[in-house]
């Protein structure tokens, strides 16, 4: 039954659905029905993970897996699984289980879970379509679906804070999804095609054309940017904390952020090609985005207090990472790109989900409260940690792995002042993470000093299924960067990926 | 059967329908369902009799043009039967739980004898015929807002009379002048024989004018939005999703198969066209964003949406394969926007039902209040905005690629330009949707099934045309009268 | 200056007549009536127009035509009336107020 499984083509297809079904039927549910809501989010999110392993199997043994369904002539939805689609999927696949496992406990309780779930499932499945997307045209239909998918998510409490940051969410959204959309229809109009192919579907275009590709990169850059939180198109993803914890931790880690950040690399890859990036200058231009974007967020970190807010702007520098590994030339730092898109997914997740831990359970949102919290959860505070220290940089921890194949690919393509980048951007990560470390851990709890005794506050974690999945990601965070050299790793799958999609070699 | 008659039958079994509909309530409501369940059959019956065999012909009685009513098929005409036909099944569906005996005594009647105009239209090849199908269409179109009985559709109703007979009688002197001029009344010859001389100009100028301010078009869009908004929902539905394409659908016969628009001389004035489409669709969306009640934002979105249609008039006058595209996608805007608005004004009609108030701030937290209808308005508003998956998605791929790839940047800023405020003015509804307010736990009045469930089928054939656009294109053809 | 040309020039300024009516006055009797006077223009055009008739015989075509079209105008001017009815009943003026409803 696997082989069979494996040898499907249309193996995307259950892939989808696997979240999809469960999303649409979960919206016509009664409100009560806990029970089969539980089933059919746990169920869909088993099947998915069951699923994107077989494929992980066929295509580390070589299989390609591909879908298509002509729409027009010369216009088809295509679906393919490759392994740069499957580093984005299996991550999609293991944090939207972690999650739904962690949002069931958060939202315990409180309203309108149907719709919350229906809306969760619908947007890992508009996320999963945008790494098996094998075109722009497929591309934009989940893109733009996703934006949609993720806007009742982000309104959910339904307050006035929460439809202003929903607001403010489309609004950044819709254009940079409409002006993506002009990009896409615009290289369709010059070159008729808008296919993804390995190494860039357009290094046969006529030299004349340049100057148009030039403008069509500038503005798919723009289009993917808003997602991707690049400044100055980054305004939306601090507005958006206020959506529930489960939401934010979604949204940074796996949904609507990488797939901005996916998408920079499939156009710099698989549309363009490298090297028609360079030599059109565009892969300059994303390096310096990136740069300026890594410094922004990391100085704009320092001076939030709300925790999750400064989580946000840590986000915004943390992807950029993704973009500028990927536009550097090299295999080096090509790598160290792709796997921060799983590393930073299983940070962020962690430190988010803790930061939903602690407003849940003490109510504290900002830091200048979090003294001392981390004798009343010191497991919440443990994950916290690996997070935060695997940001900065720390081995063993997975941040570390990506920003050493970032440095050693900045030296390799000849760019030394970004690892001045990478020094500095560190620095600046330390600047806002340490000092949450400190409170958390060394100051005294404030009920401490106020004459009660130290044994009264005792430890009062989260539940189990909030502390579970932030444990487990905690884990993968650490795992990822202990056993990066294992045969199974986040790095060796990279490498695989580095191998085959842009023909480049393995040192 | 034989092909030919399919034309025939699509014309004759609302007719028949409608003259059932004069025994009253009951009798008019299953005659509507039977014609609702027939229809359909029908459409598709024609749109597969035109695949496998290309345009039918079918002189009724057996008189032949000159002399005779002749009635003619072709992709164009066999893809506005079937959104004729699934926008009607579904609003008569829909109608059979809103109407009652008392509310809806004259509605079957009415509707069935629009229906009948409503495909009289699309088969006709001879252009008297065509004015009095027009005359009937508007003339029940009128009545069915009168239907609605108060104030504001009475008013709404009277200039709509107005500018409807205003428009017909235009029409009607260009018949007049083309006949003079060519002695014939057949679309088909017209178009072969007509020639640009002052004369037929004359003529083009003066049907073009009357159906445009049927279409209502900017900046002879004023009568619209209160005729639309103030009418019973299910008149709303088939007014804004179909009765305004079928003028439209006129003025595509006159410019491009009797006068050949897309082989050139016409470009100045298809320029004009697609200015005052660009208004239409910046105006349009300006004053969608600018209301406070939800029927009269739908309304004034069909205003903007309309506008995309006169887009399609520049972009045919470009060379090469770039005018077939937009000829597609203007089609496919028609036929998608048929379905889209339709089903946002009948999901739009449940939800006020529900709340028993248009506001747009009573409408807080209809996104649990009534989910099946509150989806159907979603799907169909982002259908509209043009998002993907979705028939308006396609429409405006075509649409801008058209305009990209003839580099016509104007148009293509035009069209981008209408999705951001469609977007703005469907936000306007979205986001009270998921407001969390104390009118949101309010209970709320019981919608029938069958209304939601009407607006849902629409909304759900707006998403699948995303999916399946190829067939219908390919029915639709190349585009008339190109070189 | 032929008969038939004289017909449609006399049919082409009743319809501009009524075009202008129905345009500048605001009584809705009166805009029926211009209705009625530009239906009537359109007729006066149709049967001028030279059919494809050989010499003298009349073309029976626009005649038909001005038949049907008669019915339609009489039928629309019914309802025109009854719409002015009712308007008059709802506002208690028998002009379209200048106001567009809220």
């Amino acid at each position: 039954m696997l082989l069979a499984l494996r040898g499907m083509d249309a193996l995307p297809i259950p892939i989808l659905l696997s979240s999809l079904i469960p999303g649409l039927i979960i919206a016509f549910l009664r409100e009560e029905s806990v029970r089969t809501r539980r089933v059919l989010n746990l169920g869909g999110a088993g099947v998915k993970l069951a699923l994107v392993g077989v494929m992980l199997w066929g295509v580390a043994e070589g299989e390609r897996y591909e879908w298509r369904l002509s729409i027009l002539p010369g216009l088809e939805i295509s679906l393919v699984g490759d392994s740069l689609a499957l580093l984005f999927i299996t991550l999609s696949a293991v944090l939207w289980l972690v999650t739904t496992v962690y949002a069931i406990g958060y939202l315990e309780g409180s309203p309108n879970r149907n719709r919350f779930f229906s809306f969760f499932s619908l947007c890992v499945t508009a996320t999963v379509g945008i790494a098996f997307a094998g075109d722009l045209f497929t591309f934009i239909i989940f893109y733009e679906a996703l934006t949609w998918a993720t806007y009742p998510l982000v309104v959910h409490r339904g307050s006035e804070a929460a439809t202003r940051a929903g607001r403010i969410y489309l609004i950044y959204t819709v254009v940079g999804g409409t002006v993506l959309l002009f990009g896409i229809v615009w290289l369709y109009a010059l070159t008729g095609t808008v296919a993804f192919v390995d190494g860039g579907a357009l290094a046969h275009v006529p030299p004349e054309q340049y100057p148009a590709l030039t403008g069509i990169f500038l503005v798919l850059l723009a289009g993917v940017g808003v997602k991707a939180a690049l400044v100055p198109l980054h305004g939306w993803l601090p507005t958006a904390m206020v959506a529930p914890a489960p939401v934010s931790a979604l949204l940074h880690a796996v949904a609507v952020v990488k797939a901005g950040a996916f998408g920079i690399v499939r156009i710099l890859y698989s549309v363009f090609g490298i090297e028609l990036s360079w030599t059109l200058g565009m892969a300059y231009v994303v390096i310096g985005a990136a740069a300026v974007t890594i410094l922004y967020g990391s100085l704009r970190a320092l001076y939030q207090d709300d925790l999750k807010r400064r989580l946000a702007f840590s986000t915004v520098s943390q992807v950029s990472y993704i973009a500028l590994g990927t536009a550097m030339s090299g295999p080096l730092g090509a790598a160290g790109g792709l796997v921060h898109l799983v590393h930073q997914g299983l940070m962020k997740i962690t430190l988010f989900f803790c930061a939903g831990n602690i407003s849940e359970t003490h109510g504290i949102s900002r830091v200048s409260e979090m003294a001392g919290i981390g004798r009343r959860m010191p497991w919440t505070m443990a994950a916290f940690s690996i997070g935060a220290l695997g940001m900065i940089g720390l081995p063993p921890i997975a941040g570390f792995i990506s920003k050493w194949y970032l440095g050693v690919g900045a030296i390799e393509a000849g760019l030394p002042w970004i690892i001045g980048l990478l020094i500095a951007s560190s620095l600046l990560n330390a600047a806002y993470f340490l000092p949450i470390l400190k409170t958390a851990w060394l100051d005294p709890h404030p009920d401490a000093s106020s004459g009660e005794g130290e044994d009264v506050i005792g430890i009062r974690e989260a539940g189990p299924l909030l502390l579970l999945p932030t444990l487990a990601t905690a884990a993968l965070a650490l795992g990822a960067g202990v056993f990066a050299e294992a045969e199974i790793s986040p790095l060796r799958w990279v490498w695989m990926v580095v191998d085959r999609v842009f023909g480049l070699v393995q040192p | 059967m034989e092909s030919s008659a399919w034309a025939a039958w699509s014309v004759a079994l609302p007719l028949a329908a409608a003259a059932v509909a004069i025994g009253g309530w009951r009798a008019g409501r299953v005659a509507a369902y039977l014609t609702a369940i027939i229809a359909p059959v029908l459409a598709f019956g024609t749109l597969r009799a035109v695949q496998e065999a290309g345009p039918l012909r079918h002189p009724l009685g057996g008189w032949g043009a000159p002399l005779g009513i002749e009635l003619h098929v072709d992709g164009l005409s066999a893809l506005m039967l079937a959104a004729t036909a699934v926008v009607g099944a579904a609003t008569t569906l829909y109608a059979g739980a809103y109407f009652n005996r008392t509310t809806g005594r004259w509605f079957w009647l009415v509707w069935l004898l629009l229906w009948t105009s409503l495909n009289g239209v699309f088969v006709s090849d001879d252009v008297f015929n065509l004015y009095v199908m027009l005359e009937l269409l508007g003339l029940s179109a009128v009545a069915l807002v009168a239907l609605a009985a108060t104030r504001d559709a009475t008013v709404a109703a009277m200039r709509y009379f107005l500018v409807s007979m205003a428009g017909s009688l235009l029409f009607l002197l260009g018949i007049a002048l083309l006949y003079a001029r060519y002695g014939t009344l057949s679309l088909t010859l017209l178009g072969l024989v007509a020639e640009p001389d002052a004369a037929s100009l004359l003529a083009l100028s003066v049907m073009t004018l009357g159906m445009m301010a049927k279409t209502a078009i900017f900046p002879l869009h004023a009568w619209l939005p209160p005729a639309h908004a103030s009418a019973p929902t299910p008149a709303s539905a088939v007014l804004s999703g179909l009765v305004v394409k079928a003028s439209f659908y006129v003025l595509l016969r006159l410019w491009l198969q009797v006068f050949g628009v897309s082989g050139g001389g016409f470009e100045a004035a298809l320029l004009v066209l697609g200015a005052l489409g660009a208004g239409a669709v910046l105006w349009g969306s300006v004053l969608a964003l600018r209301q406070r009640t939800i029927k009269l934002l739908i309304a004034y979105s069909t205003v903007a949406q309309l506008g995309y249609l006169f887009i399609l008039f520049p972009l045919i006058a470009v060379a090469g394969p770039w005018a077939e595209t937009a000829w597609q996608g203007g089609v496919y805007q028609v036929v998608s926007h048929a379905c889209a608005k339709a089903s946002m004004f009948l999901a739009a009609g449940s939800m006020v039902k529900a709340v028993g108030a248009d506001r747009l701030p009573a409408l807080a937290g209809i996104g649990h209040r009534l989910p099946i209808s509150f989806t159907a308005f979603g799907i169909g508003g982002l259908s509209l905005v043009g998002m993907p998956p979705s028939g308006g998605f396609i429409a405006k791929w075509l649409l801008l690629s058209a305009a990209l790839g003839s580099g016509n940047w104007i148009w293509a800023l035009v069209l981008v330009l209408g999705s951001l405020l469609a977007a703005g003015y469907v936000f306007l509804v979205l986001r009270h949707a998921f407001e969390w307010s104390p009118e949101a736990t309010r209970p709320t009045h019981p919608v029938p099934r069958r209304m939601e469930a009407a607006a849902l089928l629409l909304a759900l054939v707006a998403l699948g045309l995303g999916f399946v656009a190829a067939p219908p294109l390919d029915l639709l053809g190349p585009l008339p009268g190109a070189p | 200056m032929s008969a038939a040309l004289l017909y449609a020039l006399t049919g082409a300024l009743l319809f501009s007549t009524g075009l202008f009516g129905l345009l500048a006055r605001r009584h809705l009797l009166r805009k029926i009536i211009a209705i009625n006077v530009m239906a009537s223009g359109a007729f006066l055009v149709l049967i001028a127009a030279p059919g494809p008739m050989p010499d003298g015989a009349a073309d029976p075509v626009p005649q038909a035509m001005v038949l049907t079209g008669i019915v339609v105008a009489v039928s629309a001017t019914a309802l025109g009336l009854g719409l002015a009815l009712r308007l008059r009943e709802k506002t208690g003026r028998s002009t379209l107020p200048e106001d567009h409803p809220r």
